[in-house]
């Protein structure tokens, strides 16, 4: 046991004094995710506000066709332009980027208009390109407006009420509170905890095996009166410790940087309070000790610092996988997603920001499983350094 | 006290060690000499158990490196070839935390530093971390490390390559003072006249094999040449024909 102490407190030290390791445990983790998650915020911001007031644009042909429509478009908040000359030319406009969206009205709108048989126009956007697309919803919404305007007057005129016309009214009505509103976004914050958590314990656990053997201090070390197991548990302990304060310091930063960011403009107040960054570090803590165990494990196969540097790159990216695959299936928290590391963290985290009730059973088989899979690495680690290909 | 057995290596294919066996007695200096690839620092390190040997056995003042390693560990200061040290601890914190891990009290830790920071003369770079230290300042380093627990025996591997002549001359005296308090000294070299000119006991390596084992004058007489680098060459010569 003293050895263990004697090698976790040496480790603590040494890399505490080792710039590199400090500069990426206690500024960069804790501080990447929030400046990004700000950077991403104020920018979904800009663009939600700036979509709905602002005039937008809309180049149309043949406006002599139709000044009444014109007219009603342009009480839409839409400015109107000339467009392209004709149909081909507004496909090419639409297809190099020119113009976003191109109405165009043909010669023969006025009489289909005046005959009662459905008037043609066109509309021309790239669905692919998604700010294109908003402005062509817009676009649309105004022309669906207008006809049925002019279908109701009709209505009117042959003395039917235009309310013949909603044999259903349908009514949205928005659920998700404020709160749940914000974890779409916050939902990717989980995993900048994750990172964080990683990156504090990364330089120590190539430094504690394959940087070790690299400067010629582990076959030393290995010749001294301990059993190798104590010194391989007080170098992953030591990595732990490293991990757990650059999570630490991540939590608090995010705290810190939400009060910096106009939530509210969007519709959201996540709910990360002091008892939150508390119960939130006690629910990722579990994936420590597997974190420090993986990256050691990782390092401790590699022949170099710079190999090690490399694989361990691959290991910070590994936990996003779970997280993304149900992200993109948009899947609800299940029991046996709790199994999986990374994911039940991550999903649990969710429930928290939504100041949604969590599941304690969920939180239990998290904090046993994540548990459980880290001793068991760690156990695999502690058998790889006995053998005697450690020394390369 | 460390006697060899017929201790066997291979690292895959490679046969490193086929068979080597000596004795190294208390208060006499052994030196390992053989060309590079002989198997010595095979041989060593069975010795301080970072290797087991596939056959025969070694021990350690009669205790077995393979079945009772950390206790063979107790008896022995090691310094590998090219040891390392912490480039952000101190030299007395790198001295320090040996010392902690070889069991010595924590009451007693300064105390025993500073003796053995005394004996290697590194006063002056003793609170400097050792980054940016000479070849010769980490050799010192290291050994003063190895030998912080007052072992009673010592393998240093190929402790002067690299040295100048000053540090050299140190190191020389520094086994002699070991050999002078009893302890039991194996070191192992390629050069020559380094080892004739300290050791006791010469232990010629070749292919994995002991070729001869004897004082410098034995091993003239042996081989019938005055010079040691010719009764080298020769004893070399005849493990190779094997």
């Amino acid at each position: 046991m003293r050895t263990l102490y004697t090698v976790f407190t040496k480790e603590v030290l040494d890399n505490f004094r080792d710039r590199r390791t400090l500069v990426s445990a206690l500024v960069m983790g804790p501080l990447f995710g929030p400046m990004l998650f700000a950077f991403v915020i104020n920018l979904s911001i800009e663009r939600s506000l700036s979509a709905a007031d602002e005039t937008m644009t809309l180049a149309v042909i043949g406006q002599e066709h139709a000044p009444n429509l014109v007219r009603y478009v342009e009480s839409r908040n839409i400015s109107i332009v000339d467009g392209p000359a004709d149909r081909d030319a507004a496909v090419a406009a639409v297809k190099a980027g020119t113009h976003d969206v191109v109405l165009l009205i043909p010669e023969a709108f006025g009489e289909q208009l005046r005959e009662g048989t459905p008037a043609k126009v066109e509309v021309f956007a790239d669905q692919a390109n998604r700010q294109a697309e908003r402005d062509a919803r817009r676009a649309r919404s105004a022309l669906h407006g207008y006809s049925q305007e002019l279908a109701a007057i009709r209505l009117l005129a042959r003395g039917v009420s235009p309310v013949v016309m909603r044999p259903i009214n349908v009514d949205d009505v928005d659920v998700s509170t404020p709160s749940g509103r914000s974890a779409i976004l916050l939902g990717m914050m989980s995993y900048f905890f994750i990172f964080a958590l990683l990156m504090g314990g990364m330089y120590l656990a190539i430094d504690t095996t394959a940087g070790e053997r690299e400067r010629g201090s582990l076959e030393p070390l290995l010749a001294l009166p301990v059993t190798r197991d104590q010194l391989i548990l007080g170098k992953i302990a030591a990595t732990c410790v490293f991990m757990a304060v650059s999570l630490m310091l991540s939590l608090w930063s995010f705290f810190v940087a939400l009060k910096f960011m106009p939530l509210e403009q969007l519709g959201m107040t996540p709910n990360f309070g002091p008892g939150v960054v508390l119960a939130a570090f006690l629910v990722l803590a579990p994936f420590i000790l597997l974190g420090a165990a993986v990256m050691t494990l990782v390092a401790s196969f590699t022949k170099s610092y710079k190999e090690a540097q490399t694989w361990l790159s691959i290991v910070l990216v590994a936990p996003t996988l779970p997280i993304l695959i149900v992200s993109i299936l948009t899947l609800r928290p299940r029991l046996e997603f709790m199994f999986v590391p990374s994911l039940s963290q991550h999903l649990i985290l969710v429930d928290m920001v939504k100041n949604e009730p969590i599941d304690s059973l969920h939180v239990a088989i998290s904090v046993a499983s994540t548990l459980a899979i880290g001793a068991l690495l760690t156990l695999i680690c502690a058998r790889l350094y006995r053998r005697e290909g450690l020394l390369g | 006290m460390i006697t060899v057995d017929d201790i066997h290596k291979s690292f895959g294919k490679v046969h490193a060690v086929r068979g080597v066996s000596f004795a190294a007695p208390d208060g006499k200096i052994t030196g390992l000499l053989g060309p590079n690839g002989a198997g010595k620092s095979t041989t060593l390190r069975v010795l301080y158990t970072v290797l087991k040997p596939d056959q025969g056995t070694a021990s350690i003042d009669g205790i077995d490196v393979v079945s009772d390693g950390l206790e063979a560990r107790q008896r022995i200061g090691a310094l590998p070839h090219g040891a390392g040290l912490y480039p952000h601890l101190t030299a007395r914190e790198n001295i320090a935390y040996y010392a902690t891990l070889c069991g010595i009290d924590s009451g007693r830790i300064d105390e025993r530093v500073d003796s053995i920071v005394e004996l290697l003369e590194i006063d002056d770079f003793a609170d400097r971390r050792t980054k940016g230290f000479s070849h010769g300042q980490r050799t010192k380093v290291a050994l003063a490390r190895a030998l912080v627990h007052d072992p009673q025996n010592v393998i240093l591997d190929e402790p002067s390559s690299g040295l100048d002549v000053m540090a050299t001359r140190s190191l020389r005296e520094l086994i002699l003072k070991l050999k002078d308090d009893g302890r039991c000294v194996l070191f192992s070299s390629h050069v020559m006249q380094e080892v004739a000119a300290l050791c006791d006991d010469i232990v010629i390596i070749a292919n994995g094999r002991v070729a001869i084992d004897d004082s410098a004058d034995g091993i003239r007489n042996r081989t019938g040449c005055d010079d040691l680098e010719d009764a080298f060459v020769a004893a070399i010569e005849t493990v190779d024909l094997e």
